[in-house]
Order: C-alpha cells, then sequence, then structure tokens
C-alpha cells in the first residue's frame, strides 16, 4: 500500500542554508557603516547598548536579504551567479523563507525599539520594507533605475547607527547616506556590464540589458564624477581630520581613473571588474579612516566635534 | 442456519478510534532530515537563549531607568 503525503517533504535545510538567506557578505557591509554611524556619533552609548544596535541592525539586514530571496528565487534560478542559493537549489522552501524573513524582521525592528531606541527601529524598519517592497517587489523588475533608488535601502544603516547613539539624525550620517547612494550605481552597474546575458536571461531591465553597454559606462563615469568630491566632503565641511581628505581624494581620483578606463573599454570587460573589485575596496577605506579620524580624536586636525 | 448467515452477512461494527499515535500512518524522516531538524532545533533556542541574556544584561545596564524611554 502506498501512502501519499499531501504536505511537502520534510526540510533538509540546515543551520548554514539560513545563513546563506541572510546573505552574510552584504550583511558584512551593512553592519560596518552601521558601526561607523555608531562610532562617529557624538555622546556617549553603552558598549552593550551599541551591540545591541549592531546585533539588531545585522539580523535586519539579514531578514531582507531573506525575503528578498524569497521573492527573487525565480530570477536567482535562472542566473548562474545566484542559481546555488539555498531557494533554487531547492534546499529551503520559499515559505520557510519567507517565515525565517518576517520572523527576523519584526524581532529585529522590535528589539531594537525595546532595548535601544523607537527612532533606529523606525528608521530599521523603513530600510527593511524599502528594499524588500520598493526595491525587491517593484522597481527590480520594472526599471533600469532599479538600483539607483533602490541604493536608498544600502545608504541608510550609517543613519540607523548613528540614530541608535543619539536618538535623531544630522549633516554627518545624511553625508555617509549620500555617499553610498552615489557610490552604488557604478558599483552595481560594473558587475551588469559583465553579467548582462544573466540578467537578461533572467529577465531584470538592468542598464547594459535596456540601454545598452556604452550607455552604462557613460552612466558610470557621471556617478564616479559625483561620488569623488561628496566622498571628500566630510573633510571639506570640516567633519573629519586631513588624513581622511587626502585618502577621499586619492581614493577618489582612482575611482573616475577606472570610470574614464571603463568608459573607454572597447573588448573584454577587465576595466569593469577592476571597477567593481575597488568599488568595493574604496567604500570600505573611506569608512574605515572616519573610524580611525574619530578613535584618533582630532589628532589629525579636526577642527569640529 | 438462515438466522446465523444473516448474522454473517452483517456489516461488522466499526473499530474504535486509534488511540494518540497508534496505528497511523506518520512521516518517517531520513536521517538527513533527522540531523538537519536537530540543527535547526539546537540554533533556534541557541537563539532564544541569546535574547534572554540581552534582554536581562540589558535591563541591567539600564538600571531602573528601563523602562523609562521617550516614544
Amino acid at each position: 500500500m502506498s501512502v501519499t503525503l499531501s504536505h511537502a517533504e520534510p526540510s533538509i535545510a540546515g543551520v548554514g542554508d539560513y545563513i546563506a538567506l541572510m546573505k552574510p557578505r552584504v550583511m558584512s557591509l551593512v553592519v560596518f557603516t552601521a558601526f561607523v554611524g555608531l562610532l562617529i556619533a557624538p555622546g556617549h552609548l553603552h558598549p552593550v547598548i551599541g551591540l545591541t544596535a549592531l546585533l539588531c541592525i545585522a539580523v535586519g539586514a539579514g531578514a531582507a536579504g531573506a525575503l528578498n530571496m524569497w521573492y527573487d528565487a525565480d530570477i536567482d534560478a535562472r542566473m548562474t551567479r545566484t542559481a546555488a542559493r539555498p531557494i533554487p537549489a531547492g534546499r529551503v522552501a520559499p515559505g520557510e523563507a519567507l517565515a525565517f524573513g518576517l520572523t527576523l524582521a519584526v524581532f529585529a525592528v522590535v528589539v531594537l525599539g525595546l532595548l535601544v531606541n523607537v527612532v533606529a527601529a523606525g528608521l530599521l524598519a523603513l530600510t527593511i520594507a524599502f528594499y524588500v517592497l520598493v526595491y525587491t517587489m517593484w522597481l527590480k523588475r520594472s526599471t533600469p533605475q532599479n538600483i539607483v533608488i533602490g541604493g536608498a535601502a544600502g545608504a541608510l544603516p550609517p543613519m540607523i547607527g548613528w540614530a541608535a547613539a543619539t536618538g535623531g539624525t544630522a549633516i554627518e550620517p545624511i553625508l555617509l547616506f549620500l555617499i553610498i547612494f552615489f557610490w552604488t550605481p557604478p558599483h552595481f552597474w560594473a558587475l551588469s556590464l559583465y553579467r548582462a546575458e544573466d540578467y537578461a536571461r533572467a529577465g531584470v531591465p538592468m542598464l547594459p540589458v535596456v540601454a545598452g553597454e556604452a550607455e552604462t559606462r557613460r552612466q558610470i563615469l557621471l556617478y564616479s564624477l559625483v561620488l569623488a568630491p561628496l566622498g571628500a566632503t566630510p573633510w571639506f565641511l570640516g567633519y573629519a581630520g586631513p588624513l581622511y581628505g587626502v585618502l577621499a581624494v586619492a581614493a577618489g581620483a582612482v575611482i573616475v581613473a577606472l570610470a574614464l578606463r571603463v568608459r573607454g573599454e572597447r573588448n573584454g570587460h577587465a576595466a569593469s571588474k577592476q571597477m567593481f573589485a575597488f568599488s568595493i575596496l574604496y567604500l570600505f577605506l573611506l569608512f574605515a579612516m572616519l573610524l580611525v579620524d574619530r578613535v584618533a580624536g582630532g589628532m589629525f586636525g579636526r577642527f569640529t566635534a | 442456519m438462515t438466522m446465523s448467515m444473516s448474522m454473517n452477512e452483517k456489516t461488522p461494527p466499526p473499530s474504535p478510534p486509534p488511540l494518540a499515535g497508534e496505528g497511523r500512518v506518520g512521516v518517517k524522516l531520513t536521517e538527513q532530515q533527522q540531523r538537519a531538524r536537530r540543527a535547526r532545533s539546537i540554533a533556534i533556542a541557541v537563539s532564544l537563549g541569546v535574547l534572554v541574556i540581552l534582554f536581562y544584561i540589558v535591563t541591567l545596564v539600564k538600571g531602573p531607568g528601563v523602562l523609562n524611554r521617550p516614544l
């Protein structure tokens, strides 16, 4: 006698699959930028409260990643880069990912609100909602401006970190928001230049798929020309010392030089790959230097507190 | 004879409902599924433990002001 089970097969998803759903690499960048926002904020924050805030931000970012993978499972299955993710690979059921993401999101926001403050919790909720509802569900499949507007979600963590420390916001975290916001398009478009076939197969209207490579290269250069001076703005405005300023100007010059190489590239994607790799280093260097600047406490001539 | 025939043709009375777990065809987990479920259960337990400890420590850090939270 054979028994037909009406319910799904019991899950074989391991803990590692659930960690993969949280996009740990993206999460690490989110936590790092939030940490910088938290540490450069004025005033004193008890280390336990600071760690709690970072934990909640990490879990919130993980929740957004899981919900993104739940909704985009069909796209992920068609792209080489993402086909091995837990849902398209069949290790995690879509419903499990949805439940996991929603649970983490609720816990992260509520715990941040209860243990740290309501402003930071509100910003975290906004970030998760923007990433899932605006970017993933709406923009990603409908416009080549998806990563431009959607980039706001990735740019918010320093503001959450600042809000966790101060209970509000200010010009400095907004500058950090703008730096990440203008960094996102050249970063992702450089990647999409050499992954265009993947995106086309999945039906994602990334700029190279919709407007072609030449226009994408032009847009990368334009955004890099905005990003380079913007990266140095914390120094211009006196929020960071000259060491940060020198680094930001030098790194900005490299970004523009690489964007020019991308613009002039006719065969292959070597310059695009370099641009993508350096853009990660660029953001890391800028934020790390802000951290050094603040920890050094004005040793390098910062003239405002 | 006729009487006994009719007795035999009668449908047997329905069997009483099984006790919990008795005679049921359950889902048999494979060894891999059992291992995965155990690992997930441990991860959930650890996460809840961390949450409890976190609330405890933050309560100690904030002291009596823990409930004084502007909304």
